[in-house]
């Protein structure tokens, strides 16, 4: 797997938000995309997805050389794309089981059988430390931001994705909710044949999640690229550090 | 988890699975069009007491003189262009190897297999005018519950049918009841005796097959004190380009601390006016529920209604409607509390695509001196296309000011943002619609038995995902 993001400019509601977006992940790689608020990191993950009210006004996205750009969302998820979403929409009535298991069948083309499904996600639930009647539940409905968080990685854990961008999957979680949910990012993870673009604005989950990159957004560019140490450089001097260079 | 792979799997057309239509066979066909001479025709075939000839003839004067409603959907309706009565075979089937092959497989078209085969034991089922299959299971005889069709009801129990029929629907009470009271046929005869508890549904398939044939079945079903009975009727008719006429009349009494659960789900195809009266009396401590279902047809009009009549009664309605292209469901529910410390519960859910159009029209009606009743109204309406709408008339009397009414009505679209959530995890745009649907109706669906919420589930998907043609 390979995403190239080659010079991404793209606008919503008429203001340009990206202004040249670059970047390439490769599987079993954990790209860490930081960034203040306003930088443009939930927009870069919605355009990658094909969010309708986002327009792309020049450059291209790639997984494996063929541009996604015209790509329903739909088409994008059965590619192998994933976004674990900041603000996942609520869907009352129906079960997060029976949703799983329509997208599943969506994106390998076939429905599993409800027993051997059933495994499936029990073995995904038991690694992820959720309980058997969370996926009872509406899916998203009346969730806490935490639950919200953990129902996104669980279904990225059952989708198994070949491209996953944890869009702000750290925000709003207390000490032991991160902790849980982080474990079950590096669970997930570690499957060498997936990459990750993790965006978040503190790098309090990057103490869990180990990335081999560090991206920092701003302005709607990636102003500066390195390794992990980058975080803790921001974590030391803020993001105005960079600003001058 | 089951429903999810049923929806999936339904790739066939509407057309295929419930527009064809089977070589019409019948031992009798009436001529089109009323006529006194037609009811005694059809009173004579069944070789009913006068009493209820008599019935017939002033249930059809009543009609004759009655105005079409002034009110709701427009009715566009030749009455002389009808079938008032057809009888399929000379005799009733009495098991199942005795109904005719092509009626079987219209079942099996029909897609019975899943809702009903399991269940064949407690089937009732009704095709055309008159049953042609029967079969009481024995436990439920040894109990002396009676599950007939209607004319059989009459023959076999005239005493308890005299006493009850047409009591709580009387001929005159509108234009549509007094045409189903003049040429009633079939339908469903159910007595529960004290304190008995019918533990499995009692089922019941109606269905349509003849150009222009109305169908005016006729269901009593009585509960005695202390007894339990969930009845369970499915519909579905094939498309045909001339209207049909669907006006059937459904009477319940419920006595005493008695139960009884009415479940409906209906898919007439996009031609039947189906204008159907249902109503219930609940005495001291009874519970009536009405879970109702309308898909298809052209125009419905059905309001489930429970008067409550003795202390402590309950009135659970909950009903869905979904009108596409050409479609206007008019629906609802009605309460009527006459007596004390009495609840009832009405739950509309609606939706509304391509189009079409669906009406909330409820009442709730609170009689001087019944105090302590708690009654709660909520309809919600999904519209999922700019063409598409949806009112609300709810009509409230209450005469009483100890009492606790809250009315509850919202109206929603499908939003940018859930469909390309649902999107990202790579459902196309009509299955992620459905499942918001589905989802939407979920609190109906949990009420039904599973075969029927899959069943359900499979027609909404269609519906969705275009599949109707």
């Amino acid at each position: 797997m390979k995403l190239e993001i080659e010079n991404l400019h793209a606008e919503v509601d008429g203001k340009e938000i990206l202004k040249g977006v670059t970047l390439t992940v490769k599987s079993g790689e954990v790209h860490a995309v930081m960034g203040p608020n306003g930088a443009g990191k939930s927009t870069l993950s919605n355009v990658i997805m094909g969010h309708p009210r986002y327009r792309v006004i020049s450059g291209d996205v790639k997984l494996d050389g063929a541009s996604i750009l015209s790509m329903s969302p739909d088409k994008r998820a059965r590619t192998g794309i994933f976004v674990s979403f900041q603000y996942p929409a609520e869907v009352p009535g129906v079960s997060i089981a029976s949703f799983l298991r329509s997208a599943h069948g969506a994106i390998n083309g076939k429905e599993m059988s409800v027993i051997d499904f059933q495994k499936l996600v029990k073995e995904k639930t038991k690694m992820l430390g959720i309980s058997d009647d969370f996926i009872k539940r509406g899916l998203n409905e009346g969730f806490s931001g935490g639950e919200k968080k953990r129902g996104e990685i669980l279904q990225m854990a059952v989708l198994s994705p070949r491209l996953a961008i944890l869009d702000e999957t750290d925000s709003g979680l207390d000490v032991d909710a991160l902790r849980v949910v982080a474990d079950g990012i590096n669970r997930v993870s570690s499957s060498p044949d997936m990459g990750i673009i993790l965006i978040t604005h503190y790098n309090r989950i990057l103490k869990y999640v180990i990335p081999d990159f560090v991206h920092v957004m701003h302005g709607g560019r990636i102003v500066r690229s390195g390794k992990s140490d980058l975080a803790s450089f921001i974590e030391e001097k803020g993001y105005s550090s960079l600003e001058a260079t | 988890m089951e429903v999810a792979k049923e929806i999936l799997d339904i790739k066939e057309s509407y057309e295929t699975k419930y527009g064809f239509s089977d070589p019409e066979k019948y031992s009798f066909k009436a001529k089109k069009g009323l006529s006194g001479e037609m009811v005694r025709q059809i009173s004579a075939i069944k070789s009913e007491p006068e009493w209820m000839l008599d019935f017939r003839l002033r249930a059809l004067k009543i009609f004759f003189s009655r105005p079409m409603p002034q009110w709701g959907p427009k009715l566009e309706i030749d009455f002389n262009n009808i079938f008032y009565y057809i009888k399929p075979v000379e005799k009733q089937g009495r098991s199942w190897d005795d109904v005719p092959k092509d009626i079987k497989s219209t079942f099996d078209k029909l897609g019975i297999p899943e809702a009903e085969r399991k269940f064949l034991a407690g089937v009732g089922a009704q095709y055309e005018s008159e049953s042609v299959y029967h079969h009481i299971q024995k436990e439920l005889g040894q109990q002396g519950v009676i599950f007939l069709d209607m004319d059989s009801g009459l023959r076999e129990c005239p005493e308890i049918v005299k006493k009850h029929f047409g009591k709580i629907i009387p001929a005159g009470d509108n234009k549509f009841a007094a045409l189903n009271s003049a040429v009633w046929s079939g339908g469903s005869f159910v007595y529960v005796p004290e304190n008995v508890k019918v533990a499995m549904p009692l089922q019941a398939y109606f269905r349509i097959n003849a150009k222009n044939m109305g169908q005016f079945e006729r269901t009593l079903i009585i509960t005695e004190p202390g007894s339990s009975v969930h009845y369970v009727e499915g519909c579905s008719a094939p498309s045909y380009s001339e209207d049909s006429l669907h006006a059937a009349v459904v009477e319940i009494l419920a006595k005493e601390n008695s139960r009884l659960r009415y479940t409906t789900i209906q898919n007439w195809s996009n031609n039947v006016y189906n204008l159907v009266t249902k109503r219930a009396h609940a005495h001291r401590n009874a519970v009536v529920e009405w879970i109702d279902g309308n898909l298809g047809s052209k125009i419905t009009m059905k309001y489930p209604s429970v008067y409550l009549l003795g202390e402590g009664a309950k009135a659970n309605i909950i009903s869905i409607a979904y009108a596409g292209r050409g479609q206007h469901q008019d629906a609802g529910g009605k309460a009527v509390h006459m007596a004390k410390n009495t609840s009832s519960t009405i739950l509309s859910k609606s939706i509304s695509k391509d189009g079409g159009k669906t009406t909330y029209r409820g009442l709730l009606r609170v009689a001087k001196g019944a105090t302590g009743v708690m009654s709660n109204v909520r309809c919600d309406a999904l519209i999922l296309d700019d063409t598409s709408s949806s009112d609300t008339v709810p009509y409230m009397d209450v005469a009483e000011k100890n009492v606790s009414i809250t009315h509850e009505a919202t109206v929603g679209k499908v939003s940018e943002e859930t469909l390309f959530y649902l999107m990202s995890r790579g459902l196309k745009e009509s299955d992620a619609m459905a499942l918001v649907v589905r989802g939407f109706i979920e609190p109906f669906t949990k009420e039904l038995p599973m075969e029927y919420a899959v069943e359900l589930n499979r027609l909404v998907h269609m519906e969705m995902t275009g599949a109707v043609g």
